[in-house]
């Protein structure tokens, strides 16, 4: 028998390192807790120890390699008398078990030109993802983090450790939590030109992932002007029906009419997972809301299946949370698309960075009064723009204009969602 | 390089300095040591080592005058004070030659004189060492110097120690007889070590505190536990009592005691001055450097760094607790820091433990229940009573408390605090548990074997939970 040496995760953010040098050479005897080699990240190195008795039959990856995925499989160690097993493991990283039903990538091509054809009818296979699984990493933490962070609704799998191999420390959530010291504590260096304040761990997620977008997403941008008027009237009219028990918002109109466009384009409703593409049954919608020190994206899922009210009560509700830093993981991890509403502010028209992996995000401009030319004449309406952000990977520039236009159609006829 | 140029200098050979120099060439750095006087500094020649070999001969002292308890009659115990300060010494010997070849063993270049600063020239920081014995000196520089020139005992402006009828701690430590009568200035842990030590060999001992209780860093529980055992030791504890004169003449000294208004006259055959300490700061060159002190002990950063880059000051010559693991603990972290280790932590001061080895012994850690209170954290106490205890009954030896305290919100062990039969050895189960962060439920489910002292441990996180059995 014999057993596969993984890569291992030395913190809990990290995706993949390198194998800076081997400590052991093939046909090496090692014993439990003999070093096999040393492993680097961008934040430090550390030494691997072997967790079994054996010999190393196979070095899998080479001496300096880099950007080996966690779990990937690095060297082979064989129990005594053993040999070496005849297929050798790729040096893929070893998914987790789940339930999907594989698109490849030249299928998916073909499925693309077809559409490219006849969109209306065909639609891509959907993978289909069985959302119990989560992947079991071991995070060392200590017992009291664990307590104030379960007392304070903080997820460890987003709190980088400070104790020995990334033991998660009393002290480390306590300079996550305390968002209002923040500033105060972490000024490194005050001076009368400038403050240097030390970065959070939101702050770092935030700027990794943008950067990753940016990097890896090929954006594009496709605008609109909606003309909001009808929408302002039924809003008008819902909202005095209330009895103050609810308001309904634009922006939880938009979040409707978003889920309303995504069902009548499924194909906009997806997103990039390099071996393969998950398209959304279910619209899960994200939504970009300003936190003290960054931003978080609550997400509201099923919108499909929801009434207006439900969905004005729930944002309100993860958006209260949100910036009070109560979020569970489960409700902002995920979600199919995202909405950054800028409106409030008086912008009239940006474009957003994608949101990885969804495939697009619509950024929403201020509805402002305009003029407009209709059937020759100028008349005065009150116009929204909306800018999509497609990741080229995912949604074509067919397929963005078909989803915008669905969106144009909603949002200016609020009724036909009724259909 | 230059054979007279070092990547690290320690200045100071005592628990601070000696193991800077061992930690740092464990990581390879190449090190000088300068000490002036003895290696091993104050705790193992004069401090920490010593009185441990005095206090248990006065326990031996205090078993003997109690063996019919266990059984026994015995006659004719004769004490000779010189024979037990001569095993003190020779304790101290033994342990400074131990230093010296660990010192040798790993290589550190050590170099008996006397060290300071010189200036800067460029980056590298020079040192002048006056060497011992000679009329001579070299010159050393190095880009990192850890200054860890240590203490020495306070006087007070109107009484110094003259080493006849005014003991410092050497004195005290060594006397040529053992005295009649003795009034001890401070009840700190020095103060309390001597009174213990004194009073079990048969001298009258006068306890004098400015502050309103003896051990004044200790919680009030426990402060109440040692003053009462030592009346009944008929030690006189005077507390909220300030020394105002003292006169001394060949056979005895005479001070004036202000105590609530009233001043008192006693008369003592000797007096001991145990009223702190003073870091030793004049000489090494700090005015050549841009180093800033806090009431005479150099100020650092949180890494042990001093204002000037590059400079680094540990153990008592900087701010306290004054204790020798603090001053261990702060050299290998200053070290490590130097030379850029990962996952280092500043110390954090609620971590470190205190031990007083008087008897009762005394034992604590974190915040006591006043300034856990005053820092206004939500508590739970718990208190168990080493009568409790079966080990302790059966060592007759059942006086004393464990009391802890925890965070009522998170379970954090704030605090914990104890007098009573070896705590100074049970203290460190509660520092792996605030070093480790557990809460309350993991010291609950810790088993502890029977029987043991420990078990009053567990006993004492249970009854802050209100779940102690034998209580």
């Amino acid at each position: 028998m014999s057993v596969e040496i993984l890569m291992p995760a030395l913190s809990p953010t990290m995706e993949e390192g390198t194998l800076s040098k081997w400590l052991v050479k093939e046909g090496d005897k090692v014993v439990s807790g003999d070093l096999i080699a040393e492993i680097e990240t961008d934040k430090a190195t550390m030494e691997v120890e072997s967790v079994e008795d054996g010999t190393i039959g196979k070095l899998l990856v080479l001496e300096g390699e880099e950007y080996i995925k966690v779990n990937a499989p690095i060297a082979i160690l064989l129990f005594d008398g053993d040999s070496l097993p005849l297929k050798l493991p790729s040096k893929e990283k070893k998914e987790d078990e789940i339930n999907v039903q594989v698109v490849s990538s030249n299928k998916l091509k073909e499925v693309d030109l077809e559409v490219n054809v006849e969109f209306k009818n065909e639609v891509p296979p959907i993978i289909k993802e069985n959302k119990s699984i989560k992947k079991l990493k071991r995070i060392f933490s200590s017992p009291l983090a664990r307590r104030i962070a379960k007392l304070k609704n903080i997820d460890l799998t987003s709190v980088l450790g400070s104790g020995p191999n990334g033991r998660i420390l009393k002290i480390d959530i306590e300079s996550l939590s305390d968002n209002n010291n923040l500033k105060i504590e972490n000024s490194l260096n005050i001076n009368d030109n400038f403050e240097i304040v030390k970065n959070t761990t939101m702050r770092k997620t935030i700027a990794e992932r943008l950067v990753k977008s940016k990097n890896e997403a090929p954006h594009f941008y496709l605008s609109l002007d909606c003309n909001i008027d009808k929408l302002l009237e039924i809003r008008a009219s819902i909202n005095s029906k209330s009895n103050n028990d609810f308001k309904i918002s634009v922006n939880d109109i938009i979040i409707k009419t978003v889920s309303a466009s995504l069902i009548k384009v499924p194909k906009a409703n997806a997103s990039w997972e390099n071996e393969n593409t998950k398209y959304f049954k279910n619209t899960d919608i994200s939504v970009a809301v300003a936190i003290n020190g960054g931003l978080i994206t609550p997400i509201v899922r099923d919108v499909q299946s929801k009434g207006l009210m439900s969905i004005s009560l729930e944002m309100k509700n993860l958006s209260t949370k949100a910036k009070e830093g109560k979020l569970l993981p489960e409700e902002y991890v995920g979600g199919s698309f995202s909405i950054s509403n800028l409106g409030m502010f008086g912008i009239k028209e940006f474009s957003a960075v994608i949101n990885p992996p969804q495939g697009a995000i619509l950024a929403v401009g201020a509805g402002e009064q305009r003029p407009v030319v209709i059937d020759g004449q100028i008349s005065i309406a009150t116009i929204m723009t909306v800018t999509l952000s497609c990741d080229h990977r995912v949604v074509d520039g067919a397929v963005g204009a078909e989803f915008l236009s669905a969106f144009k159609e909603y949002i200016e006829n609020p009724a036909l969602m009724l259909l | 390089m230059n054979k007279n140029y070092f990547d690290l200098i320690v200045i100071g050979g005592g628990p601070g300095g000696y193991v800077a120099a061992i930690r740092a060439a464990q990581l390879g750095l190449s090190v000088t040591l300068i000490e002036d006087k003895h290696l091993g500094g104050i705790c193992l020649n004069w401090g920490c080592i010593p009185t441990k070999a005095l206090l248990r001969a006065s326990e031996i002292k205090h078993l003997l005058d109690n063996v019919s308890d266990f059984g026994f009659s015995v006659s004719n115990v004769q004490m000779d004070i010189n024979k037990i300060t001569k095993r003190s010494r020779d304790v101290a010997a033994q342990l400074s030659s131990g230093i010296k070849h660990l010192l040798k063993k790993n290589k550190v270049n050590v170099i008996d004189g006397f060290a300071y600063l010189d200036k800067k020239e460029n980056e590298k920081k020079n040192v002048i060492v006056k060497l011992k014995n000679k009329d001579e000196t070299l010159k050393l520089s190095s880009k990192n110097i850890i200054i860890a020139t240590g203490a020495r005992s306070r006087n007070l402006p109107f009484v110094s120690s003259d080493a006849i009828n005014i003991w410092d701690y050497k004195t005290a430590m060594t006397p040529p007889k053992l005295p009649s009568s003795l009034v001890i200035i401070g009840s700190g842990a020095i103060g309390m070590e001597f009174a213990s030590f004194y009073s079990d060999l048969g001298v009258k001992v006068t306890v004098v505190e400015a502050l309103n209780s003896i051990l004044p860093n200790e919680d009030d529980d426990i402060s109440q536990i040692v003053a009462s055992n030592f009346r009944k030791r008929n030690v006189d504890i005077k507390v909220n009592a300030t020394l105002q004169s003292v006169s001394s003449n060949s056979n005895q000294v005479i001070s004036e005691i202000l105590s609530n208004g009233k001043t008192e006259t006693i008369n003592s055959e000797k007096l001991i001055l145990a009223i702190g300490i003073i870091a030793n700061t004049e000489k090494i060159g700090l005015e050549n450097y841009n180093i800033k002190l806090d009431r005479g002990h150099i100020v650092t950063d949180q890494w042990l760094e001093t204002s000037e880059k590059g400079i680094y000051a540990i153990g008592d010559v900087t701010q306290g607790p004054w204790l020798a693991h603090k001053a261990s603990h702060e050299a290998t972290l200053c070290v490590e820091k130097i030379v850029g280790l990962d996952n280092l932590h500043p110390i954090d001061k609620t971590s470190i433990p205190g031990c007083t080895y008087c008897r009762p012994q005394v034992a604590s850690i974190g915040l006591t229940e006043k300034a856990a209170k005053a820092n206004k954290i939500d508590i739970k106490i718990g208190k168990f009573p080493f009568v409790g205890n079966g080990k302790a009954i059966a060592l007759g030896d059942s006086e004393g408390l464990i009391k802890t305290i925890f965070n009522k919100n998170t379970g954090e062990l704030i605090g914990a605090h104890m007098v009573g039969p070896e705590v100074t050895e049970l203290i460190q189960g509660f520092s792996i548990a605030k070093k480790l962060e557990t809460t309350e439920y993991e010291l609950m489910h810790t088993i502890f074997p029977h029987p043991t002292l420990s078990e009053a441990m567990h006993e004492s996180v249970l009854d802050a939970y209100d779940q102690a059995i034998h209580y």
